[in-house]
């Protein structure tokens, strides 16, 4: 049968006791302590927020975390002590410390919050620059370590789903699982049955608390999904082609018939754009604060929704755009086309930045992982392929026989498919062994038309023609949110906070491009170009390597001769270590070799009987 | 002082006059100050003495002058009456010196020059004293933070010892624990020696500390003389003397390389390798040629003076002998004539090859089993090959030259291929033996750099010539008899030449001039030239078979769809679609690939003037030639980043949009791109980075104290950090005794100071 782990696993350390304080020692003053204990206090609370910012966006599936942040607290405490403890020297009894330092930080860690590769300061350099790279080098060490260190804060693990002997976990029903999890998490199986309004889209909100869900017919309505309680409901009167959250749950974009509305969790209209027509996909990029929509005229348009200023309306010149996904890591907009090729989009570039032909027909559906590595299409001619869009290659390609016209990847990586009626999740769809079989299948009633995967939860929201059905797929969601990002538990005040923060810190659309590293990078162009400027300017190049000019000396000694001398000195410096490195080798070898052959030269026939001297 | 007195006393006349109203005085009075004003010009002013010409009823005080009013006062005068007095003998002896000695004092310096040196002076003093600043600015300037006010105490957590130095056991608990302590021997405070008191713990005694201060100085002291001396010789200007000195020199040195080699043979031979040395350095010199100013000198006096041709002839002498390179009678000299005697030459065939960059010369030809077998049946292979390694080492050097005089002579032969003469011959046979070789391959080898040239001519070329290597190749194999020795000789000689083929005629040259044709040779030609070229075309266009070519791995779903779907009409549509689709949307898209590659070429640029250098007007158009001769062709761009990529199109377009936020310009102490990139590739923000590392990252470099004044740094404080220590931090444990002894004299005092004192304290 069914096995939850996950479940299972999060009761253990619900509770436990906190603020376990390290014990006084007779030393410490009694007033350092006091300040000690309210910095560590404060300290912890800060870790725990930015370890849980550092790994970006992490949650469990249950909610159990306002006891939990307090467990994690605790333990942040302790951890601190103790390093505190060992880095105080020797121990006043004289005894050794059977655990000197630091406590090791596994290499796996460490390699997740490496960042660049080390730059070792260059020979011969400037005091000033040794300095400099000095002091960066030790900055971003501490940083690695204390994001490594600080890893142990985020103790929740994806479950996943366990079959018995000779069983497929496809076949397992919706309706087994839900039996055998805990009730909340049974919950989250359940069917909207509308069958009025016809096939149903749907969006759930970053924190995955809010669900919007939109029939073709006009019907909106505006769910807190995990209560079952609808915030608002209504029907526009018109065709509904695609919804969308907006930043915070408060607002929505609903691309209609004609225009682009915008609705707040009420229900009243905001706003209706007229400038965005015919909008059949939309999506928002989060940190860029932009709605981006593609049309039914072939335009991709990007509206800044903080100031509510259209940023850039591309003519996309590849007909009806009704196949849109966004990749995370970069804020490119994927875009499939008619005639089996996808094309990237950034708002600064009137082309695309990469146009790949994927399919041999028409392509039907796409999605980008969280990491943008890969890429997911779909297309007419029933394959599905997985692309490593860092290098622009096909991965796998796999041949559905329905072929699937939705396609959508969870947080984990879980790919779920929709071919007809019936949701196909798979799993380890990029791994090195190409996938024979879907991890889970599921059949709703009618022709799916909307797929999601919910932030932070094992729940994959399919519309379809009958309604909405709501599943649970272990193991899809990350189980550690980040708090200060994306909160599935935060207060109304919390969320303010947020939105005043994030809007602070909203990425500038210039900034979106294929390699989102990009504005750590010196502008190479127009540096060359000053660059070259200058040199003509001064007449001589400042940042080339002087020339060694030896010294005119007096009583004869700066003769030709003696100048060589002194220049055949200095001759080649920077390759020298190399050089003696090199040669050095080849004295080993040769002196290797001789030994050898002279071995070989003395042996004779006797050899074979005289005493071995070892 | 002197004019002013005698108008005063003029104006007293006046006053006396002024009742009397004399003119005569008057006029008296007028010549009076008319040879004043006349000596006053002269510049030395007389010193005129105040004296009463005429009598008068009242007589100044002031004015009284006595007899001999005009002498100096001499010292003399003054002593006469000290003479009488008595005590002060002291006094009375300075004033006698005084009065005995002659000298005068000097000028003191005028008022610029006394500044100029004061400067200078004060200059020297405060630079030193700015010096001593030096350590603690640049300390300053190295710190990660400063904070103000400066002395401060740490604000952090203290070392245990430190917060235990002002604590006492009070305790009866506590007492107790330190007495068992104490007894244990445990060190309560500070239980680690720095490394400072660890050394000093090592450190000598005074006795032997003063032996070897002695010892030094006496070393430094020789040092000295010797230097002296050597200056001193050195400062000679005769150059006979310095010749002979030289000589003697010379002659003492091989005095006792001889006797070396008597006693001690290794020692002789470093000599001999200084001797070989100093010949290289003279040698390199090139002192003794005959480019000297001396030398030409004595060559014109040749003709005429018989020493000074001596004197030549001695100078080309020495030039020969050092030119000459001394003939070093080694072991490995002895043997490698013995094993060129026994290695066959073959052996050598494959040289060692140094160019790189030609790939015709990279690929290490193996060699032929049966040759080696025909010639020296008997050597073990193992052999053999170490051997050639050796050799190679060796005859590197004269090896590549004879390589180049062997290509030389096959180029000449080539050239003039009309002849058929026996060097023909020979380079046939080179061909049959390269080809040999590389029929062991199959191919040349082509390395990648040539292929991304890949000019097609070239690559023709290749191709061709590996089809008529391989064609060569099957000839050999139809050859049958084994050619005889000497001819083997003759290839062996040439084969090292690798061929050298610069065009096709050359190749086809070849091709005639081979006396033997094979028979079996068109048969096995057509199938390589046929396959290589189509595959080299292929790689230059993207092949269709190329697109979309990832092979499909079937699914097998749990559940079948039972929708039906032709409810649907967008499906149908999207059916029949299918059907149409595939092989038009390939082509499509590399029509649009090349569109896009085509665009981004850089174009001819037509720079002909009509009407320059000829006949212009219209409808006549600029010749052929000049067209020709001034079409620019621009540099090809770089490789495009989907060149590999036959199904994807990369946009080239620069995105200018973000060169806005980026940096442009190097900051400062940064000189190069990628050291500044590598020092911001962490990121600062608290989304990225725990509390502390932020703190860390973002710290202030100066951070003061709101209120607090921040007064300038104290001398005291940092400059005699050294000698004074502060009083909390030091350790606990005393280690006077051990630090005096490494101290040297002022340990004794110190020592005399604690014993007094603890006298002191006894009673």
């Amino acid at each position: 049968m069914a096995a939850l782990v996950e479940d299972a696993a999060k009761t253990s350390h619900v509770e436990r006791k906190t603020n376990k304080k390290p014990v006084k020692r007779y030393w410490e003053e009694t007033e350092e302590l006091k300040n000690s204990d309210q910095n560590t206090s404060d300290r912890s609370l800060s870790t725990e927020k930015t370890a849980d910012r550092c790994t970006s966006t992490e949650s469990t599936a249950d909610g159990s975390t306002s006891t939990e942040n307090t467990a994690n607290r605790s333990t942040s405490t302790e951890n601190t002590g103790s390093v505190k403890r060992r880095k105080g020297g020797q121990i006043p009894s004289g005894k050794k410390d059977p655990f000197p330092g630091e406590a090791p930080i596994p290499e796996e860690q460490l390699q997740k919050y490496q960042r660049g590769s080390k730059h070792n300061v260059p020979k011969g350099s400037q005091r000033k620059l040794k300095e400099a790279i000095a002091w960066s080098e030790k900055v971003s060490e501490l940083a690695q370590k204390q994001a490594a260190r600080y890893d142990l804060l985020l103790p929740e693990d994806a479950g996943f789903l366990e079959g018995d002997e000779d069983e497929d976990t496809c076949r397992i029903s919706q309706e087994d699982i839900a039996d055998a999890v805990d009730i909340t998490s049974g919950s989250k199986f359940f069917n909207l049955h509308l069958s009025q309004f016809g096939p149903y889209r749907l969006d759930y909100s970053r924190t995955g608390r809010h669900l919007l869900l939109s029939g073709k017919r006009g019907h909106v309505a505006c769910i807190e999904w995990q209560s079952k309680n609808l915030t608002c409901e209504m029907n526009v009167m018109e065709t509904v082609n695609d919804i969308k959250w907006l930043h915070t749950e408060a607002m929505f974009a609903v691309a209609q018939k004609k225009w682009l509305y915008i609705y707040d969790s009420e229900g009243i209209e905001l706003h209706c754009v007229k400038k965005f027509n015919d909008v059949l996909k939309m999506q928002f990029l989060p940190y860029h604060f932009l709605l981006a929509t593609a049309s039914a005229t072939g335009f991709l348009q990007y509206l800044d929704v903080s100031v509510g200023k259209e940023i850039a309306a591309i003519c996309t010149k590849a007909g009806r755009l009704d196949v849109m996904s966004q990749n995370p890591y970069n804020a490119v907009i994927h875009l499939g086309h008619s005639n089996g090729t996808v094309s990237l989009w950034s708002p600064n570039q009137k082309e695309p930045l990469v146009k790949m032909l994927c399919h041999r027909g028409a392509v039907r559906s796409l999605t980008v992982d969280k990491t943008g590595t890969y890429m997911v299409t779909s297309g007419l001619d029933r394959k599905l392929k997985v692309y490593d869009i860092r290098a622009f290659k096909p991965l796998h390609s796999y041949f559905l026989p329905a072929g699937a016209s939705y396609l959508s990847l969870s947080q984990k990586g879980l790919l779920s498919a929709a071919t007809g009626d019936i949701v196909q999740v798979y799993q380890n769809v990029w791994g090195g062994s190409p996938v024979t079989k879907p991890y889970m299948a599921h059949r709703v009633r009618g022709q799916v038309w909307g797929l999601a995967y919910c932030p932070f939860e094992d729940v994959l929201g399919v519309g379809h023609g009958e309604g909405f059905t709501s599943m649970i797929v272990p193991g899809a969601g990350e189980p550690n949110f980040d708090a200060l990002d994306t909160n599935p538990y935060r207060s109304a005040k919390q969320r303010q906070e947020w939105e005043v923060k994030a809007l602070l810190e909203k990425v500038q659309p210039e900034l979106i491009g294929l390699d989102p590293g990009q504005l750590g990078k010196v502008d190479q162009g127009s540096f060359e170009q000053r660059h070259k400027e200058r040199v003509d300017i001064l007449g001589y190049d400042p940042l080339a390597k002087e020339k060694f000019k030896p010294k005119s000396k007096k009583k004869g000694r700066s003769s030709a001769g003696a100048i060589e001398k002194r220049k055949r000195k200095v001759a080649y410096e920077d390759q020298r270590d190399v050089i003696r490195l090199n040669v050095e080798e080849k004295m080993k070898q040769q002196k290797e070799k001789s030994s050898e052959s002279q071995q070989l030269g003395k042996k004779s026939t006797l050899d074979r009987f005289r005493k071995q001297d070892k | 002082m002197a004019v002013s007195a005698e108008k005063e006393f003029a104006m007293d006349n006046e006053v006396i006059s002024a009742s009397e109203d004399e003119e005569g005085s008057d006029n008296e009075r007028k010549h009076n100050k008319l040879l004043q004003a006349i000596s006053s010009l002269g510049g030395k002013r007389r010193k005129n003495q105040t004296e009463r010409s005429e009598a008068s009823l009242q007589v100044s005080e002031f004015f009284v002058s006595a007899e001999g009013a005009g002498d100096k006062v001499g010292l003399s005068d003054l002593l006469g009456t000290v003479e009488k007095t008595t005590g002060a003998t002291k006094t009375k002896k300075q004033l006698r010196n005084l009065q005995n000695r002659n000298e005068t004092l000097e000028l003191p310096l005028n008022k610029e020059q006394t500044e100029k040196i004061q400067r200078s002076v004060a200059y020297e003093k405060s630079a030193k004293e700015v010096t001593n600043w030096q350590s603690i600015v640049i300390q300053n300037q190295k710190a990660e933070q400063l904070v103000f006010p400066l002395n401060q105490e740490p604000s952090g957590p203290k070392r245990v010892e430190q917060v235990v130095a002002g604590w006492k056991a009070e305790t009866a608990l506590e007492q107790e624990i330190f007495r068992l302590l104490h007894m244990n021997k445990q060190p309560v405070l500070d239980p680690v020696l720095t490394a400072v008191e660890e050394a000093s713990l090592m450190a000598m005694s005074l006795e032997e500390a003063t032996i070897r201060r002695a010892e030094l100085q006496k070393a430094r002291a020789l040092h000295s003389y010797y230097e002296a001396k050597a200056k001193r010789e050195k400062k000679i200007k005769s150059k006979k003397y310095h010749r002979i000195q030289k000589k003697a020199k010379r002659k003492e040195f091989l005095k006792q390389f001889e006797e070396r080699m008597t006693t001690d043979p290794t020692g002789a031979l470093e000599d001999l390798k200084k001797m070989e040395m100093s010949r290289m350095e003279e040698r390199m010199s090139l002192k003794h040629q005959n480019s000297g100013k001396w030398a030409k000198s004595k060559a014109i006096m040749a003709k005429y003076d018989d020493s000074a041709r001596k004197a030549m002839q001695e100078q080309l002498q020495i030039n020969k002998d050092l030119t000459q390179k001394i003939v070093t009678v080694s072991d490995d000299e002895h043997e490698t004539p013995e094993e060129s005697e026994t290695v066959p030459d073959f052996v050598n065939e494959v040289e060692p090859i140094t160019d790189s960059v030609n790939p015709w010369m990279r690929s290490r030809i193996p060699q032929e089993e049966p040759e080696i077998s025909c010639i020296t049946p008997d050597k073990p292979q193992t052999s053999e090959e170490e051997e050639e390694e050796e050799k190679e080492e060796k005859n590197e050097e004269e090896e590549l030259l004879a390589e180049f005089q062997r290509r030389r002579t096959l180029r000449q032969t080539e050239d003039d291929d009309l002849i058929p003469t026996a060097a023909e011959e020979q380079i046939v046979n080179t061909c049959e033996v390269s080809r040999e070789e590389v029929v062991g391959e199959g191919t040349v080898e082509i390395s990648d750099s040539d292929e991304n040239d890949s000019e097609e001519e070239e690559e023709e070329d290749v191709s061709q010539f590996n089809t008529l290597f391989k064609l060569m190749s099957s000839e050999k194999t139809h050859e049958s008899p084994a050619p005889t020795q000497d001819q083997q000789e003759d290839e062996e000689q040439l084969d090292e030449g690798q061929l050298r083929v610069r065009n096709m005629e050359d190749l086809e040259g070849l091709e005639v001039s081979d006396p033997r044709p094979g028979t079996a040779a068109p048969l096995s030609m057509p199938q390589p030239t046929a396959s290589e070229p189509t595959a080299k075309k292929s790689k230059r266009e993207i092949d269709l078979s190329e697109v979309l070519t990832k092979e499909a791995k079937t699914i097998k779903v749990a559940m079948t769809p039972t929708v039906v779907e032709d409810e649907e009409h967008e499906e149908q549509i999207s059916i029949i679609k299918e059907a149409f689709a595939g092989d038009d949307v390939i082509s499509d898209f590399l029509i649009d690939k090349r569109k896009q590659e085509e665009a981004g070429r850089p174009k001819v640029v037509d720079l002909t003037l009509p009407g320059w250098g000829e006949w212009g007007g219209v409808g006549v158009k600029p010749s052929q030639h000049k067209r020709k001769r001034f079409r620019k062709k621009m540099a090809p761009p770089p490789s495009r980043k989907d060149q590999k990529l036959p199904d994807v199109i990369i946009s080239e377009k620069r995105n200018s949009s973000i060169a806005t936020h980026q940096v442009s310009h190097l900051p400062f102490p940064f000189q190069n791109s990628t050291q500044f990139e590598s020092c911001i590739r962490t990121p600062v923000g608290q989304s990225w980075n725990t509390q502390t590392a932020v703190k860390k990252m973002t710290m202030p470099k100066v951070v003061t104290k709101a209120g607090a004044i921040i007064e300038p740094l104290v001398k005291e404080d940092y400059i005699k950090h050294k000698s004074t220590k502060p009083a909390g931090k030091g350790p606990a444990i005393l280690l006077n005794d051990k630090r005096g002894a490494k101290d040297g004299k002022p340990s004794h005092k110190n020592k005399g100071r604690d014993s007094q004192k603890r006298r002191r304290n006894k009673p």
